[in-house]
């Protein structure tokens, strides 16, 4: 019977074209991608090699040393903000809601399928302070603060991503984590609430324990994405204002079709390609469990 | 797939309506959203995700005096439901929409046809190496998309595709094979492969099998793959901003980032009135598959 599942060439005819592709259109460029790193130049004007000069220029440039903060700094904080605002918005479908929490969840999770470019068009009106003042400037005005220059400077502009992100993404977090603490045994709980547990006591010694495998798949997609963050950025700040808010996705894009460097691009992807991986890796390695199982 | 099983508790449980929700939870404790500060908690929620999109609508029908020179709270003092047509057609969002269905729609079907073949490979039938091949495509998942644009921009460069959507069908196509593979090898999980025994002993290839009796049987996993794929692809920024040099072929996302330097600068009726015809399409399918789209997003969320 085996002999009919282990069919080499239907294996071939079905896999064979998905492989090919994914091959060509992945595995192929990755590598090259990494030879690229060791050029200076780009498609129309050639390449020629430089050895190993893109990666000191890599070490020495103040501009990756900033982007890779801002990266991180972006990562850390848009992760710990979705996943707390997820996890406290599935605690209150799961213990408050109930039965009743199906509309809530589902106009929270909207903005997550919204373009993140309409979004932050959106945003970028909605905190503007001239020619036309925005609502939130519009609402500190009316409870009696100054309007803020929200675009003016990276530190606030910072903020307006991390809201807008937040924004965006906790609906998904929470049905996420939602899914987790819907898995809870009620038995496990009513006991706990027998012995007397309540409140925060039971969310501390029951549901976070026992949501704690899904809470870092949270975390690991959240890391994963956050390190990624590109949209976002260039549709709300573009980077700015100077380069305050360039993570290294953008970095790389404007290094190699602004300023036509696709050696130096490379190198740069090269980067947060490793970021990327280590990263992931040491999620999984603290978390001790299988990314996929998730 | 780890998440479907909650998902179907909290049918149960969650959203059961009728008398069948556990006792213990019905009469113990007190009915759900009674709380006052469970109340003010969903209204604060509400309006935080409901009133900009409200906002961007009233002003999508603003005219320009009307945005600049009075309260931002207020409604539009005439309706200028003109501001749609402007950007339909002066803004060109009819054709950035139409760039897009010609790349996503092609791309879509792609995936979905190379995925599920090979899904059914890697997790029904049986040879040597399909575990390593699961985790080649699996990588593939946490590699950046940064790492493959430059040789693909200098090979369609060279390919003479430059001008024209095929890029972006193409670079959607690989980019989305590996979660699809990976998703749907999961959902085959569920099918036992007896089933498929039983056709070759009734004389049926196994191409057969994988086509008449396979694909009947995942197509509700289809259906939540392509879903996700869609959102995916139709959202993306990255890809299409690199691959795309001209106006006539910019994707709606790169049309709608280009709309503040065309006009959308000084005229804002028409800007807003393209970001609410971005977000109310979008709104369309949501509201018709919602369940659905979260838990296809949720089960493939570990594109991120």
């Amino acid at each position: 019977m085996h002999r009919v599942l282990g069919d080499r060439k239907a294996v071939l005819i079905l896999l064979g074209p998905a492989l090919l592709v994914y091959s060509l259109i992945m595995l192929v460029p990755m590598v090259w991608s990494f030879g690229y790193s060791f050029t200076e130049g780009n498609t129309i004007e050639g390449f020629t090699g430089n050895g190993l000069d893109n990666f000191q220029r890599l070490f020495s440039d103040p501009a990756v040393r900033d982007a890779l903060w801002f990266t991180a700094k972006y990562a850390v904080v848009v992760t710990v903000g979705q996943v707390v605002a997820g996890y406290l918005l599935a605690l209150l479908y799961v213990f408050f809601l109930k039965r009743a929490s199906a509309l809530v969840r589902t106009l929270v999770f909207f903005p997550v399928v919204l373009p993140t470019v309409a979004v932050g068009l959106l945003f970028q009106k909605f905190f503007q302070v001239a020619p036309q003042t925005g609502p939130v400037n519009s609402l500190l005005n009316a409870v009696g603060l100054e309007s803020v220059d929200w675009f003016g400077s990276a530190g606030h502009a910072f903020w307006v991503l991390i809201v807008m992100d937040i924004w965006r993404s906790m609906g998904f977090y929470a049905v996420l984590l939602f899914a987790g603490l819907v898995d809870i045994p009620e038995e496990v709980l009513e006991s706990a609430r027998l012995d007397g547990a309540s409140g925060l006591r039971l969310v501390r010694h029951i549901v976070l324990p026992m949501s704690f495998p899904v809470l870092m798949s949270s975390v690991v997609f959240s890391v994963n994405g956050t390190l990624k963050v590109f949209d976002c950025i260039v549709a709300l700040t573009g980077g700015g204002p100077g380069n305050g808010t360039t993570p290294l996705t953008l970095y790389m894009f404007q290094t190699s079709f602004t300023y036509g460097d696709y050696g130096y691009g490379s190198t740069i992807a090269l980067l947060l390609t490793v970021v990327c991986l280590l990263v992931t890796l040491v999620v999984f390695r603290v978390s001790r469990r299988d990314p996929m199982e998730g | 797939m780890a998440i479907d099983t909650p998902f179907k508790t909290s049918a149960g449980r969650g959203d059961g309506r009728g008398p069948h929700a556990g006792p213990a939870s019905a009469s113990r404790r007190r009915r759900p959203g009674r709380r006052p500060w469970v109340r003010t908690v969903v209204a604060l929620l509400l309006v935080v995700e409901v009133y900009p999109l409200i906002w961007m609508f009233l002003t999508s029908l603003k005219s320009n005096d009307d945005y600049l020179n009075n309260s931002t709270w207020s409604l539009p003092t005439t309706w200028e439901w003109g501001n749609y047509t402007d950007a339909w057609t002066t803004g060109h969002i009819g054709l950035y929409v139409q760039n897009s269905l010609l790349a996503v729609l092609p791309a879509l079907a792609l995936i979905l046809l190379l995925g599920t073949a090979a899904g059914f490979a890697l997790q029904i039938m049986v040879w040597k190496g399909r575990s390593l091949t699961l985790l080649v495509f699996l990588t593939g998942m946490m590699v950046p998309a940064q790492m493959i644009l430059l040789p693909l921009f200098t090979v369609y460069f060279q390919a003479g595709l430059s001008g024209t959507l095929w890029p972006l069908i193409l670079t959607y196509t690989g980019t989305g094979l590996p979660l699809t593979v990976f998703m749907m090898a999961t959902y085959y999980k569920t099918v036992p492969r007896e089933l498929f025994e039983a056709a070759t002993i009734d004389g049926a290839g196994i191409l057969r099998a994988f086509w008449t009796i396979s694909l009947p049987m995942v197509r509700n996993a289809i259906l939540t793959v392509g879903l996700v794929q869609f959102f995916f692809i139709w959202n993306d920024l990255l890809i299409a901003l690199t691959f795309t040099n001209s106006q006539d072929l910019r994707t709606v996302q790169v049309g709608l980032l280009n709309f503040t330097g065309d006009f959308g600068a000084t005229r804002y009726g028409p800007l807003f009135a393209a970001i609410c015809i971005n977000v109310f399409g979008t709104l369309v399918i949501y509201l018709f598959l919602n369940q659905k789209v979260m838990k296809g997003l949720t089960s493939g969320a570990v594109k991120g």
